[in-house]
């Protein structure tokens, strides 16, 4: 791989990879069974170059926010690839966040410019507040002839004939805008800079290696935080292969490990508990024999790695599973929420090692991995190197929140110095999540300390983005927790959120009312809605500016609600 | 050419017949995560045999912010 710490930006890291492996191929882009695209290392830059030069045309220069709205494809890679060439940052937003979110969060970023594909610029354009749209540039792929795109330029068309000039960016400088949660609150937006991603791109080569040849499979969205390191930085700076699939249709994730021998992939628990049930269905149908002799083979894999993974063994005890994940399979990460033991060893009992990982977009990506020496299901691994954990204020077992300190943690939340000093004390950042380091330095987690929930897909959701869905609810006040705050669980598994309803003196809490509650919750998408209602019938204690309270009204329903008073909704 | 009514009570049959409900239970403006307990992948699952049916192709992002079988009948219909 390239050797990082010669590079000052990311940018210039990526400038580098494309003239070391100029005939490797860099990337691919499949769409169910059919490849759209690929491009050796050369190939990709000149797409890239053509578009930096259009861009810096059109004036983005050094410091200049854009931002990449896409599903996962070979677009967002080449533009992210311009944007850094010349000295933009980069802003990845979540392209299944609403019109009016995205609208939301390109406000908070100040982004300039714009590149998105052309069904999602649509819904922005049919969004109410399109007319506040303030970015000057927008590029939309996969735009139909004939489409009315609302002054934006096609992005296969916004192309100069000039040469770009390259603009270096220091190490500190801010390399992407990372919105790790708020579009109804407070909006979080990461800064990250490039000394953060090349620190943390190090720390995770040096555990799982990549190089030419290495095929990685992308099914995660590149503004997903993992994608973007281990889907795009990681690879690309390793001379490696990045295979994007346009779905996440189990048939062609199947067919895509076979037809591109993938060595790696990285998915969400949801994911990966989705292919678990098809392999044990799979093993479930076999006939008798078959299967016993299937369960024997496993008992004796699962004796034979016990210390460390051995592929060779593996592939050889168990051919036919591996074969089915294209023979090259060297392991899987999973992140972005939390994943059950049971599912991680059988995996691994197969052969098929996963790196269990935990993380958050403040810390720069990944906190701790299991390093598969040996494979522990029931932690989410050590620190990464360079990268320190501490438990503060641990009870009687140990567990306190996790904290941590590292050159990879973001350099502050945007326009937000006071939730920024909040976060970062002292150079430690605050997690909020509840863990304990074991004897052997890995950590375990024990649920959370902060008021929100992270879904099996990864997401992390705050109730204060959900609440401005019920706004108007005719009740005298309302307010939406998770439930495992109210709670505590110490489990990190089903979490869910709960609203709390506070009726007007003397009004029910009525079929009607619910009926309404429920109505709203249907409007968000699935992954954001609220499981049930806490009637509450005091008034809820609040700031001089009229907020709630959050941490006092959560210590009154502590004291005087069980949680089995939550009514589902 | 199918009616959009037509076409909603294919959906609600393919979907019933996919997760083994009765198709009684299901109706147009069900949202299908919460009635049949279902996740997104497992949505894209009866995506796909919705597409083997109808004889389209449905992008995974069509089924993006929809949640009810009558808006995703609608989806389909406008590919019919």
């Amino acid at each position: 791989m390239l050797d990082l710490r010669q590079y000052n930006s990311l940018g210039e890291a990526l400038r580098a990879a494309l003239d070391r492996w100029p005939n490797e191929i860099c990337l691919i882009e499949a769409d169910r069974d059919r490849e759209n695209a690929r491009f050796t290392y050369r190939q990709f830059k000149d797409q890239a170059l053509p578009l930096a030069s259009a861009l810096q045309n059109a004036g983005l220069q050094d410091g200049t926010c854009a931002a990449i709205i896409m599903t996962n494809q070979s677009k967002w890679l080449i533009s992210a690839y311009a944007i850094f060439f010349c000295g933009g940052v980069l802003v990845p937003l979540d392209y299944k966040l609403t019109a009016a979110e995205q609208l939301q969060l390109l406000a908070h970023s100040h982004a300039e410019f714009l590149v998105i594909e052309y069904h999602l610029w649509r819904a922005i354009t049919q969004s109410e507040q399109f007319k506040h749209l303030a970015v000057r540039t927008v590029l939309v792929t996969e735009a139909p002839l004939n489409a009315d795109l609302h002054a934006a330029h096609r992005w296969q068309d916004f192309r100069a004939a000039t040469e770009p000039t390259f603009i270096p960016r220091k190490r500190n400088d801010p390399a992407c805008i990372v919105y790790s949660s708020g579009t109804g609150g407070r909006p979080k937006g990461c800064v990250l800079t490039h000394d953060n991603y090349l620190e943390q791109c190090v720390a995770l080569t040096s555990l799982y290696p990549f190089w030419p040849g290495v095929r990685y499979l992308s099914i995660l969205p590149t503004n997903h935080a993992i994608d973007f390191m281990v889907g795009f930085i990681g690879p690309f700076t390793c001379g490696a292969t990045v295979v994007h699939l346009r779905t996440l249709r189990p048939e062609f994730i199947r067919e895509a490990f076979t037809k591109y021998k993938i060595t790696y992939m990285a998915l969400v628990p949801m994911i990966l508990k989705n292919l678990e049930r098809g392999l044990r269905q799979r093993f479930a149908d076999l006939p008798p024999r078959k299967r016993k002799i299937l369960n024997a083979l496993i008992s004796t894999n699962r004796a034979l790695t016990r210390r460390r993974p051995h592929l060779k063994i593996s592939r050889a005890l168990l051919p036919q599973v591996h074969q089915a994940f294209g023979g090259e399979l060297r392991a899987l990460f999973v992140g972005g929420a939390f994943t059950e033991p049971e599912t991680l060893q059988f995996f691994y009992d197969l052969g098929i090692p996963v790196g269990n990982g935990y993380g958050c977009t403040e810390a720069g990506t990944v906190i701790t991995v299991n390093d598969l020496k040996p494979f522990r299901g029931d932690t989410v691994g050590k620190p990464l190197p360079g990268m320190e954990v501490k438990i503060t204020n641990p009870g009687a077992e140990g567990i306190g929140e996790v904290t941590v300190r590292s050159r990879t943690l973001m350099s502050h939340y945007l326009d937000d110095p006071e939730m920024t000093t909040e976060t970062i004390v002292n150079g430690w950042l605050h997690t909020g999540d509840l863990g304990r380091l074991d004897p052997s330095g890995h950590l375990q987690l024990f649920g959370r300390k902060k008021n929100m929930i992270v879904t099996e897909e990864g997401k992390n959701i705050y109730p204060e983005d959900v609440e401005t869905y019920f706004s108007g609810l005719p009740v005298k006040e309302f307010c939406v927790f998770a439930a495992n705050y109210l709670w505590p669980a110490h489990t990190m598994v089903g979490e869910q959120l709960i609203i709390v309803l506070h009726p007007e003196t003397g009004q029910e809490i009525t079929d009607a009312l619910v009926k309404e509650a429920a109505e709203r919750n249907r409007r968000l998408l699935n992954y954001k809605r609220i499981s049930g209602y806490l009637a509450w019938d005091r008034d809820f204690p609040l700031t001089a500016s009229l907020k709630i309270k959050r941490a006092e009204l959560a210590e009154q329903i502590r004291q005087n609600r069980e949680r089995s008073a939550v009514v589902p909704l | 050419m199918k009616t959009i009514d037509h076409t909603t009570d294919e959906v609600l049959r393919l979907a019933a017949e996919h997760f083994k409900v009765q198709r009684e239970q299901l109706s147009p403006d069900d949202d299908f995560f919460k009635k049949l307990g279902i996740n997104s992948l497992q949505a894209l699952d009866l995506l796909t045999r919705i597409e083997q049916h109808f004889q389209i192709e449905l992008p995974d992002y069509e089924l993006q912010g929809v949640t009810d079988f009558r808006t995703l009948a609608q989806r389909i219909q406008s590919r019919l």
